[in-house]
């Protein structure tokens, strides 16, 4: 009976060591899966037009999404103008200054925000920035991504900030800066490559965005001069392109996947770099 | 007291000239030394828990005076009220008077106070910065216009870092040894030119030789500083200090010159301490 119990419990050991291990490798697998098969049919339709090109006419082979790219940096560039800061400062206001009940309240209602929906805060942004415009706008694109940035961006900044040692702020206030000296000349700098890796990492996040996108940026054929009119971007693209009935656009859908999964790629490995050029840089 | 006398003139920017001593500090008793700090029934909470007790204090101007005492006596607690660090700790509350040259420190520009009395801590903590930007951060701050080059190099001779890093000011403070970043700490707090120096046992973290690096720093800055330094090292006290205040659970027990409390004590508290009793 002793034995049984033994072969029992080796087999059962068996058996959970392969489920378990099983599970890790469809994980990689799925992740590889992807990677794959998005380089061998997006890389098939990459071309230099493709980057260099407006979209042609329904009908039409050919063509590329520049627009599309552009679009999207232009969306982030104003995600980043409008979230970013508000990010940055309330992590300090958390990190720094915040009261037990009122920080608390702040904390909990950015992890909220953290998870509404992208396509409720589409809406949200629909109302704020396209009815009273009645027009899809660029501005609107970039409210929508830009309330998006915001949540990732504070709880971030204010982990990077509660890292600093508390001794570096004694060691300024000591010299008699003001608090807000403080924060500005010693405990910001210390934790700049870690904000700088968030908000990075907050702005790969909705590079990818689509549904908030639908109907605030809208999407566009040509080139969107300025910030009013309605603008391509990649995910949009994608989605478009995605569902439509013709073979190449299938193949430029693939293309835009690639570029779309090389940017936020970039802003990873910038990120690292960064951080390993000595944000961390702490004293032993 | 007199505070209303000397209130009116609480900016950091008007400095004393500074007294050089030219007698041995040594031979000077508490009576011919000026009166830099006096502390009269100061009491320290934090929140509902008392720290500090009832305490009355002068630390003698241009001198060294050393506190000692067991672990969470309050020594700390204490000297972080002179230049008011402990503010910046939520819920905390000062009872009693503190005049710095006759001046309520409670009455002064909080800026002004911090400039006018430096403080090292237990943990060399220089600033993520050049070593030149770290003695240079409260000279900046403080917005001064002068040269900077010739004042970071004057606050590294004080605190004999200059020889060893002069090679490599614009390098990282990190890439300095302990006792280097001490010194850098010291020579960062020297910059402003401070009139007090308090020290919150700056040579723990130390091997001897760096201690005894910064304890000859400290008889060369008596010229023109007032130090305070808390300390777990009775050695220490005894080498480095001409007068000592001994705590105990919050209270001041004694309070003489170094080499009277060391070999005549007249508390049985403070002799039971010294000899290694307790503590």
């Amino acid at each position: 009976m002793n034995r049984v119990a033994l072969i029992w419990r080796k087999s059962l050991n068996v058996v959970m060591l392969t489920l378990t291990g099983v599970a890790a490798f469809g994980v990689v697998a799925v992740l590889f899966l992807i990677l794959g098969y998005l380089v061998w049919n997006g890389g098939k339709s990459l071309n230099f037009d493709f980057f260099t090109k407006l979209p042609k006419p329904v009908g039409e082979t050919g063509g590329g999404m520049a627009n599309a790219i552009l679009g999207s940096l232009k969306l982030l560039f104003l995600a980043a103008l409008m979230g970013v800061p508000v990010g940055l400062m309330a992590g300090v206001y958390l990190a720094e200054f915040g009261g037990k009940t009122f920080s608390y309240i702040i904390r909990y209602t950015t992890d909220l925000l953290n998870g509404v929906p992208s396509i409720v805060i589409g809406i949200f942004a629909y109302s704020l920035a396209v009815l009273p415009f009645k027009h899809f706008s660029t501005m609107a694109g970039g409210v929508a991504l830009g309330i998006m940035v915001i949540p990732i961006t504070v709880r971030s900044t204010e982990e990077f900030l509660r890292a600093v040692p508390g001794s570096l702020r004694e060691g300024a206030m000591a010299l008699g800066a003001s608090k807000w000296r403080t924060i500005a000349t010693v405990v910001l700098p210390a934790a700049k490559g870690g904000i700088i890796t968030g908000v990075l990492l907050a702005l790969a996040r909705v590079a990818g965005e689509t549904a908030p996108l639908l109907f605030t940026a809208f999407s566009n054929r040509f080139w969107s001069p300025g910030w009013g009119q309605p603008i391509a971007s990649l995910p949009v693209m994608i989605y478009t392109y995605a569902i439509a009935p013709y073979d190449d656009w299938h193949r430029q859908a693939w293309a835009a996947g690639l570029i779309l999964l090389a940017l936020v790629l970039v802003a990873n490995i910038g990120t690292r770099v960064v951080l390993s050029r000595g944000g961390g840089g702490r004293s032993a | 007291m007199e505070t209303t006398a000397y209130g009116n003139n609480a900016t950091a920017a008007r400095r004393a000239p500074q007294i050089v001593m030219s007698e041995k500090p040594q031979t000077a008793s508490e009576k011919e030394a000026q009166v830099r700090f006096e502390i009269s029934d100061l009491n320290f909470y934090y929140g509902p828990k008392q720290a500090v007790f009832g305490l009355n204090l002068k630390i003698p101007k241009n001198r060294v005076t050393a506190l000692i005492g067991p672990s969470g006596c309050g020594k700390s607690t204490f000297l972080r009220t002179l230049n008011r660090m402990n503010e910046t700790i939520r819920n905390t509350r000062v009872v009693g008077e503190i005049l710095l040259d006759g001046q309520d420190i409670s009455q002064l520009d909080v800026v002004g106070l911090r400039r006018r009395v430096g403080m090292v801590f237990q943990r060399p903590n220089p600033f993520p910065k050049s070593i030149y930007e770290n003695v240079a951060y409260g000279l900046r701050i403080n917005g001064y216009q002068g040269r900077l080059d010739d004042l970071v190099e004057h606050s590294l001779r004080r605190a004999a870092l200059w020889d060893e890093a002069k090679d490599s000011l614009h390098k990282s403070a990190f890439a300095l040894s302990g006792g280097q970043q001490q010194r850098l700490c010291i020579a960062r707090a020297l910059a402003v030119d401070p009139e007090v120096l308090l020290l919150d046992e700056p040579c723990s973290a130390l091997d001897p030789v760096t201690t005894a690096k910064i304890e000859e720093l400290m008889f060369h800055l008596k010229d023109s500083c007032t130090m305070a330094i808390v300390t777990h090292n009775m050695q220490q006290a005894a080498r480095a200090s001409d007068f000592t205040a001994f705590m105990l659970d919050g209270r001041l027990i004694e309070h003489s010159e170094t080499s009277k409390l060391f070999t005549t004590p007249t508390d049985p508290r403070t002799e039971a301490y010294i000899t290694g009793r307790f503590g």
